[in-house]
């Protein structure tokens, strides 16, 4: 029966998806949104049916194949099926954001001529992140780790007539490129090792590759496991934009909202952080691999959050703010935390795509203006944005009693209480990103909302409906989620069937109660300090004494020309290593295609062959008796040779 | 007393002339199916020296039959010659090189 359902889950947005895309456009956008968004609103009822009976029913949790693709030799490769606590509870969050931005594209898209299209692509995303999620085996991940990359793709350059949007599509395409090739190369060594590909007969053959050295020259070698892993993470590094991979993600903001909500901050960029979680049995048994993790998450973390300070565009501010939430979750990982950082995972899709949503909901009620210079003292003219928009920041932040500041209050905790190498260095930064986090997210919400409002945009007015709804729904989990599942889901023993890590106790150094008790714990640690320390500064910045940043940006003008310039890596990317390589691509085809195989392979068989020919031609004079005598002169060649031979055998 | 080899000897010396022939002429059509004429003969020679000194008749019945056969090929050589001639308005070898692209 729940089988069943699981695949009725996964299909139903295909369905839904091809349907709105051939269909659309002659029947019009009522059909378009009703199929989408029916689709989607059954998956995520049934997705919330198949976490209610497993969460009352352990024993239905099931990994089950459901076709045989393709058989070599004695290796098999199966679609499957694995739906336990951590799949079921990804469905549900998936399906969930993913409905509410069905329902806000109604009013987003309205006026797009690509209306059709756009639903098309956000429910085929759906059912991509959903194989990827209820995957069984590393093909089936890979296969949904590549859909889901295509759809971002497709959705990022959704306005193809934009050269930016073509250009950003192409960037995040061609950096996840790199990233899933680490993933293959992981997928390959693992199965090479293991012999299968499905995750159970992994996960068991793990203690035993553990032991495995793998010979990269004669003389120097790694443990098969650690190189395995830390693959499996570039490819995370990739799909979740972690340093120095992650230049794709605030370009990607070239797409529609609704696409930066749902794909960049809510579900796809966290499949590097679901596989983390999902890879826990492989990953607890290499040290080396967690603090290659843990390392990469936590200047993550920090990095991009400074990055957010000096931009000026709305959704660009974001988008840093998810960079650096993701760097979190990977810290989270690196520290065997891996509850914690699902938990995260989830809160942060929640209040991430709610501040997204609130984003759009401003650039619709400006007319498409995304400049936070130019809006200000928004708060008078869209209550309902403002307000979520706040409730969404706070969460973002960490405040106590939003969902945001239990799953960050635990997260940090887990990297306090981590003996990992390099946990000290993943503990200020994570701290110092606190700070950072509400300093950019206070400056985002004062600059757009307070102040004095300008003269053109007086008469602006909330949008629509299906835009606001959404944002009201997502604010409802921003704030309660957690209050019930922090418990079970990060202390106790939810995710047990799913993940391997190590006892509460030995991860937070606490003894969870209750929320209220977790909730008196933000007065005891420094992390509620440091956050409410960040929205004084935000609000001495950019409402008391708003001079103070353009005299910091002019006094540290190195510094700030550093952030302004994102490190200077897009100008690495572009000018060193694609240069670098676009002339040797160039060289190559240069020397090996043209000069070789097209002038020497190819042509050169010809010219040869030609002149052969000619050459072969003067033989044929046309006259009889040049004929005559070749056949003469063959005659007796031939006889000569039987004569001969007849004569060395008898002798 | 003539040996067998005389003979032998004899047709190979026709051979040769009908080889030489086709080969050096430069001039007319006729003179190589008249060498070509020779050739036969030479191997028929060959034929009737084997079949006497071997005491077979077998040899000779053969040159029975390859003479008419020659003569029905010299023949149908001629007709083409003539039909060649008619066409071409030569039989000049040097020019006949139609063969030849």
């Amino acid at each position: 029966m729940l089988y069943q359902l699981s695949v009725l889950v996964l299909v139903v947005p295909l369905i839904g998806g091809i349907l709105a895309g051939f269909l659309g456009k002659t029947t019009g956008k009522t059909f378009t949104n009703t199929v989408t968004i029916f689709s989607v609103l059954a998956s995520f009822l049934i997705s919330s049916y198949i976490l209610y009976t497993i969460l009352n029913q352990p024993d239905l949790i099931f990994n089950q194949n459901i076709y045989r693709w393709l058989e070599i030799g004695s290796y098999s490769f199966n679609i499957g099926l694995l739906i336990d606590n951590l799949t079921a509870s990804m469905m549900v969050v998936v399906t969930f954001i993913s409905l509410m931005v069905h329902i806000y594209s109604i009013g987003y898209m309205h006026d797009d001529p690509g209306y059709h299209r756009f639903f098309s692509y956000i429910s085929l995303f759906t059912f991509a992140m959903l194989s990827l999620v209820m995957a069984n085996n590393f093909l089936q991940l890979f296969f949904g780790w590549e859909a889901v990359g295509v759809m971002s793709y497709l959705l990022i350059g959704f306005w193809f007539t934009k050269e930016s949007a073509i250009k950003a599509n192409f960037k995040a395409f061609i950096i996840n490129r790199v990233g899933d090739m680490f993933l293959l190369l992981g997928i390959a060594l693992l199965f090479s090792l293991s012999g299968s590909l499905d995750y159970s007969t992994v996960f068991s053959s793990g203690p035993m590759i553990n032991n495995q050295l793998f010979f990269i020259t004669e003389n120097l070698s790694v443990s098969a496991l650690t190189l395995a892993c830390i693959l499996l993470f570039g490819g995370a590094m990739g799909k979740s934009a972690q340093m120095p991979l992650h230049v794709w993600l605030p370009d990607s903001m070239e797409g529609p909202t609704p696409i930066s909500a749902l794909i960049h901050a809510a579900t796809m960029v966290t499949a590097g952080v679901f596989m983390l979680a999902r890879m826990s049995p492989l990953f607890e048994l290499s040290e080396s691999a967690l603090s290659f993790v843990l390392i990469i998450g936590s200047i993550t973390a920090i990095t991009t959050g400074l990055l957010g300070l000096v931009q000026f565009d709305i959704k660009r501010v974001i988008a840093y703010s998810t960079l650096s939430q993701l760097g979190y979750m990977v810290v989270a990982a690196g520290v065997s935390a891996y509850s914690a950082s699902l938990f995260h995972l989830m809160t942060h899709a929640f209040f991430k795509a709610l501040l997204f949503l609130a984003a759009g909901s401003v650039i619709v009620a400006l007319h498409h203006e995304q400049d936070i210079r130019n809006m200000g003292g928004l708060r008078k003219r869209l209550p309902v944005t403002y307000t979520t928009s706040l409730i969404g920041t706070l969460a973002l932040i960490g405040f106590p009693g939003f969902s945001g500041f239990f799953s960050k209050d635990a997260l940090i905790e887990a990297v306090a209480h981590s003996t990992v190498y390099a946990h000290e260095f993943a503990y200020y930064c994570v701290l110092i990103g606190v700070f950072v986090t509400s300093l950019y997210s206070f400056r985002l919400l004062f600059i757009v909302f307070h102040g004095p409002l300008s003269e053109h945009n007086n008469n602006v007015q909330e949008p629509q409906l299906s835009i606001v709804l959404p944002l009201i729904l997502l604010s409802i989990p921003s704030v309660f989620v957690a209050w019930p599942t922090v418990g079970p889901m990060v202390f106790d023993s939810f995710f047990s069937n799913s993940i391997v890590q190590p006892t509460s106790i030995e991860l937070f150094g606490y003894e969870f109660t209750d929320s209220l008790h977790f909730l008196t714990h933000a007065l005891s640690g420094p992390v509620t300090y440091i956050a409410i320390s960040g929205i004084g500064v935000a609000y001495l910045f950019y409402i008391k004494q708003p001079e103070i940043p353009n005299k910091l940006a002019l006094t540290f003008k190195p510094i700030y020309k550093l952030l302004r310039e994102k490190y200077y890596f897009d100008y690495l990317y572009e000018n060193i290593l694609a240069k670098f390589f676009s002339s040797l691509g160039n060289s190559l085809w240069n020397l090996g295609d043209i000069k070789f195989i097209d002038n020497y392979i190819v042509n050169g068989t010809a010219r040869k062959i030609e002149s052969l020919s000619n050459k072969a031609q003067l033989l044929q004079s046309g006259y009889i008796y040049h004929y005559a005598l070749m056949m003469m002169l063959g005659l007796s060649v031939f006889l000569g040779w039987v004569i001969i031979n007849k004569i060395g055998m008898a002798s | 007393m003539l040996t067998l080899q005389s003979y032998l000897t004899l047709g190979a010396i026709i051979f040769s002339i009908g080889v030489i022939g086709i080969v050096i002429n430069r001039k007319n059509i006729i003179i190589i199916m008249m060498c070509i004429e020779l050739l036969l003969i030479a191997v028929n020679f060959n034929f009737i020296a084997f079949s006497y000194f071997n005491q077979d008749l077998a040899g000779q019945i053969f040159v029975f039959f390859i003479l008419t056969v020659a003569a029905a090929e010299a023949a149908i050589g001629l007709a083409i010659l003539v039909a060649l001639y008619r066409n071409k308005k030569t039989i000049d070898v040097q020019e006949l090189n139609s063969l030849r692209n």
